[in-house]
């Protein structure tokens, strides 16, 4: 049991390996499956995060919490 | 110093015949169930034409924006001998029926499963046309739709329709 072990996750992660052609893209074109959907709400969510947390990495610079920057 | 130019002109050699025959070769044959046309009509039967075949689908926005051309190219050089087809790709047939309903098409339309043709055709993009001289040869893939480039291939199914129309 313990030699297959290996040899059974190993098939298990190669199953989801799949190639998806371009015509059975139908899905994934979706707007709402793009990784940002609704840019707006992206971006008021990422301005609150940042002026809150002074988080802003490269983006923003940190403000005093006040979302005024 | 000249080995290396030798050497330069043989792999630019190499990929210019390489890019050649990539689009010279011989159309695959699809069974295809175009619309008033009938069932099981295969690409073979317009040997002698030239051909436009377009894969697409419902879902796609280039494709949505290539049904005017390519109403544009039936309407101008059938009379010349130009065979537009579109094979469609939806996996919902109900879709693409709904899609050229919003969509009138006026050229050939063939609905049903063609995923068989589109892989022997290699199709990498959606849209992707082949354009097929009057001897059965692929001459030009377009993969993708821009409209800015609806003139050039224009003139290149006009150079493609003077090849033997006299024969």
């Amino acid at each position: 049991m313990r030699r297959i072990l290996p040899l059974v996750v190993l098939v298990a992660c190669a199953a989801g390996y799949t190639t998806v052609e371009p015509w059975q893209r139908e899905v994934l074109a979706r707007p709402d499956m793009a990784s940002s959907p609704h840019p707006g709400v992206s971006a008021m969510a990422d301005h609150a995060y940042e002026s809150r947390e002074a988080a802003g990495g490269a983006a923003k610079a940190g403000g005093g919490g006040c979302g005024c920057e | 110093m000249v080995s290396f130019t030798v050497a330069g002109a043989a792999l630019l050699a190499v990929l210019a015949a390489s890019s050649a025959s990539a689009s010279d070769q011989p159309a695959p044959d699809c069974a295809l169930q175009t619309l008033g046309v009938g069932e099981g009509q295969t690409l073979t039967h317009y040997r002698g034409k030239v051909v436009y075949l377009d894969f697409w689908a419902s879902w796609c926005g280039p494709c949505r924006m290539s049904f005017p051309f390519m109403n544009g190219l039936a309407r101008d050089y059938a009379a010349r001998g130009l065979v537009v087809l579109a094979v469609n790709l939806d996996a919902h047939r109900k879709d693409a029926e709904a899609f050229l309903v919003r969509h009138p098409a006026a050229f050939g339309v063939a609905l049903g499963d063609n995923q068989a043709c589109a892989r022997s055709f290699r199709v990498g993009a959606m849209p992707t046309s082949f354009v097929i001289d009057r001897t059965g040869a692929v001459r030009a893939v377009h993969a993708g739709f821009r409209p800015g480039g609806s003139a050039a291939v224009r003139s290149e199914i006009e150079r493609l329709l003077a090849e033997g129309s006299g024969a």
